[in-house]
């Protein structure tokens, strides 16, 4: 049986932008270049646009090839680019599989117009005045990153804890658990809310979100009613058996009128391949009066009861696998708290927002939250806000210090941020970058309370800010220098007062550059000496 | 493995062993005479990492002295920062390789090497170069980054820590030898051997809030002990310790200790270092508490110069 060629394209591009762009945010090893997530991620709509408002410059070009792309092909970037446009299809296709050949069919619909450019209106309203809210809600691409990492890593996960605990008995140990961070359930709401409405639109009507709810889908099929290469029907050749209509997961081939809505449709090619009389075609100009020969092949392929069966095998191993997985996790006994918990609270001005980020005001900006820094923080040290930055930065990455902290020679975050939220930095640079500046408690710190030597802070403290300076007898106590200060966080994540640490550190609004730590030359007691001092 | 079988199975070895010493010695490593006169210590200067250390092990009697034929190993370097070898935060990657060799030499079924690191431990195991080393020698890198790799012991001696959390390859093994890097610390003024186990326990808070000191003293007094301690002394982080700023802070001082007590390491390590061992209250405390000694006088101690 032969398949349109345009077809077999747009699913195997489509196929491999899904997956790759899945793995980004499924790497839970980290083994993926830091230098490939741009170059992967560059096509993506939204978060290429802007960067561009940010670093104005044609680096981030790739919305600029989705335009020219839907300027003369149409919505291409809804078929092969869009993560979330590509998933529905995933569903469709499955839940198609699953019913009767008669009840697979699509029928032609009316466009949701008041709706669709009316969110699309209010989301570029917004824009205009500065709030990115309802695009962090909205963004498809955004939308299936949280989805990644908040649904299907924890199950990946899961099952890679289950197997490495497996292996771990029989002393192989290349793979290793990894922890599932809590996050706030608050935080699941937004994309669990999506991702039960696409699945749910895309099971019963194919396309209908990307057409309804989808502000660049909407954006873009605006484009696509006067792109270059557009669906026509050959009234001539065409002989109303709707076939085209059936496949159409877009609803947008209305054959009574013998018209298809270019705006609604995803130029997926199914309607090209289901046709048999090539009545329906993709060009430029109107097709000649003239009619093909009519090729007789025969439609669709028949779907299999056993390929969702597998699914739903899978699907049910993951749940279980990952209720394994955190059950593991979580069944970390609870140890003795210090015996005089802290009292006073840590009296944060500002949250903290990553290395990079230039100030709250543009990482908020700037930020769609799609959760792929998250992913990709060998440290865990980010983690979605809950209201930190306000009920509207809900999800954002916020530098978390009781998670972990920001490692001093790492700069991932700021590789991989497709939006420039968080804006490329250089190793060197960005250990100078201020964050947040540390604050020390004295009446709670153990050396206070207790009379005992701690340290853990001025032991992970990179850069010395926090460093020990004599107390009483033989106690050493912290010290803070701001300067030198970069706000990483290890001093609050090592801290071992409970509730509450001794030594926090305080965000910056914007971001400063710190001093470079002190380095004096040092003396040697027995550089030169071969000797033995016992 | 339970700790029964465990005591089980190193007894049979150790009859074992005795039977085959009762027979004149049939290996080579046993037969050894260097064997009977064996040190205590080992000191040794001017060598390279893996050089010092096979000096030093030869004049502890070989590594046939604490490795036996088909036995588990686990080494337990400081892998806590990510930092490269240069910055002395961790132990040294090419002293590591060398222990792993003499123990794949002396017959180890298998050596396996990990540490609880402070920074993120895939970045801590590739950048000290451990990772590679360990590998290149066939040893295995463990991580030791989950919970649920510790098991739960009874400290039975400790006067503040009465139970910890312990890797279980830490207590499944068959021998143990601890590769610290000698350095400052803030706080607790060195960090050496004993301090270095700090790495095979889960929750490290609790040793911080309920006197770091008398912790480290009683897991030291742990019924199970590292077998060897091998004390990297070869790029010295003077200050600024445990992780450093900068490669101002460190010394090349050629320099290892080897030992089967960890108190008389740290004591022999901290005079090198300049120190005075009796300063450091945790060494104080562990030898009250019959962990080891810090008179080195009463210890056959092999100094070597090389």
């Amino acid at each position: 049986m032969k398949v349109h060629r345009l077809k077999i394209m747009r699913i195997v591009l489509s196929l491999f932008f899904l997956i790759i762009t899945s793995l980004l945010f499924l790497d839970y090893r980290r083994i993926i270049p830091d230098s490939w997530f741009h170059v992967i991620l560059s096509l993506q709509f939204v978060p290429s646009l802007l960067k561009f408002s940010t670093l104005l410059s044609l680096s981030a070009f790739g919305f600029l090839v989705v335009l020219i792309l839907s300027f003369l092909f149409g919505r291409i970037y809804c078929s092969t680019i869009c993560p979330l446009g590509i998933m529905q299809d995933v569903t469709a296709w499955l839940s198609r599989k699953m019913r009767s050949k008669k009840n697979r069919r699509y029928h032609h619909a009316k466009a949701h117009n008041i709706l669709r450019y009316s969110i699309l209106g209010i989301t570029v309203a917004a824009l205009l005045f500065g709030s990115t809210w309802l695009l962090l809600l909205l963004d498809p691409y955004s939308n299936y990153g949280r989805i990644m990492t908040y649904f299907l890593k924890p199950v990946v996960v899961g099952l890679n804890n289950v197997l490495a605990s497996l292996l771990q008995k029989k002393d192989i140990y290349t793979l290793y658990p990894v922890s599932i961070p809590a996050v706030k359930a608050a935080v699941y709401a937004v994309p669990g809310a999506i991702l039960v409405l696409t699945l749910w639109m895309s099971a019963t009507k194919g396309r209908l979100y990307c057409n309804t709810v989808c502000p660049v889908g909407a954006f873009l099929g605006l484009i696509s009613k006067v792109s270059l290469f557009r669906f026509r029907i050959n009234k001539t050749a065409c002989t109303s058996c709707r076939l085209c209509e059936f496949s159409c997961k877009s609803a947008c081939i209305d054959l009574k009128n013998m018209t298809v809505d270019n705006s609604r449709c995803v130029t997926c090619f199914d309607c090209l391949d289901s046709c048999n009389f090539g009545a329906i075609s993709y060009t430029v100009r109107r097709p000649a009066a003239s009619v093909k020969e009519p090729e007789l092949v025969p439609v669709t392929p028949a779907g299999k009861k056993k390929d969702f069966d597998a699914s739903k095998r899978a699907f049910l191993l993951g749940t279980v696998a990952f209720l394994a997985g955190a059950a593991r996790i979580s069944s970390a006994k609870e140890y003795p708290k210090n015996a005089r918990p802290t009292t006073i609270p840590e009296e944060k001005e500002f949250p903290v927002t990553p290395p990079g980020s230039i100030s709250i005001q543009h990482f908020t900006d700037h930020c769609t939250a799609c959760s792929l820094c998250i992913d990709a923080c060998p440290s865990d040290v980010l983690q979605p806000a809950f209201l930190q930055y306000g009920l509207a930065g809900m999800m954002q990455p916020v530098m978390d210090y009781h998670a972990g902290y920001c490692n001093y020679d790492c700069v991932r975050c700021t590789e991989v941020c497709p939006t420039g939220a968080i804006l490329p930095l250089e190793p060197e640079a960005k250990k100078l970058v201020q964050m947040g500046l540390a604050v020390f408690v004295k009446e709670s710190c153990v050396v206070f309370t207790d009379e005992t030597n701690c340290g853990a802070c001025a032991e992970h403290c990179p850069t010395k800010a926090v460093h020990m300076v004599p107390y009483k007898d033989d106690l050493v106590i912290p010290e803070t220098t701001d300067d030198i200060c970069i706000g990483c966080g290890a001093c609050e994540h090592a801290c071992p007062t409970e509730p509450f640490k001794a030594i926090y550190v305080n965000g910056k609004n914007i971001q400063s550059v710190a001093k470079k730590p002190k380095t004096e030359k040092l003396e040697n007691p027995l550089e030169d000496t071969e000797d033995f001092p016992f | 493995m339970k700790r029964r079988d465990f005591f089980l199975r190193t007894a049979g070895a150790g009859l074992g062993l005795s039977a085959v010493a009762s027979l004149g010695g049939l290996h080579p490593l046993m037969a050894r005479p260097a064997m009977a006169a064996a040190a205590d210590m080992a000191a040794v200067r001017g060598g390279e990492p893996n050089v010092m250390f096979d000096r030093a092990i030869a004049a502890m009697g070989g590594m046939g002295r604490f490795v036996k034929k088909g036995q588990k190993v686990v080494i337990k370097p400081n892998i806590g920062w990510d930092v490269p070898p240069d910055r002395a935060a961790n132990t040294n990657p090419l002293l590591v390789k060398r222990i792993v060799e003499h123990c794949f030499n002396a017959g180890a079924k298998e050596v396996l090497v990990f540490d609880n690191t402070c920074d993120a431990w895939t970045k801590c195991y590739r950048t000290s170069g451990i990772e590679k080393y360990v590998r290149e020698a066939g040893g295995k890198v463990v991580p030791g980054n989950t919970e649920g790799y510790y098991q739960e012991v009874e400290i039975k001696n400790g006067k503040k820590l009465k139970s910890a959390k312990v890797h279980e390859l830490y207590l499944e093994a068959d021998v143990i030898i601890d590769v610290p890097v000698l350095k400052n610390h803030e706080s607790t003024k060195l960090t050496i051997a004993m301090k270095n186990l700090m790495g095979v326990v889960w929750d490290r808070r609790y040793w911080h809030r309920n006197d770091l000191n008398q912790c480290i003293a009683d897991f030291a007094g742990f019924h199970r002990r590292p077998d060897l301690v091998v004390v990297d002394a070869y790029n010295v982080m003077m200050r600024h310790g445990p992780r450093g700023v900068s490669k101002s802070d460190v010394v090349n001082m050629k320099a290892q200790i080897v030992s089967t007590d960890m108190v008389a390491a740290d004591t022999a390590a901290a005079k090198m270092f300049g120190t005075d061992p009796a300063s450091i209250r945790y060494i104080r405390l562990a030898q009250e508490m019959g962990v080891g000694t810090m008179d080195l006088s009463s210890l056959n101690i092999s100094r070597i110069k090389i």
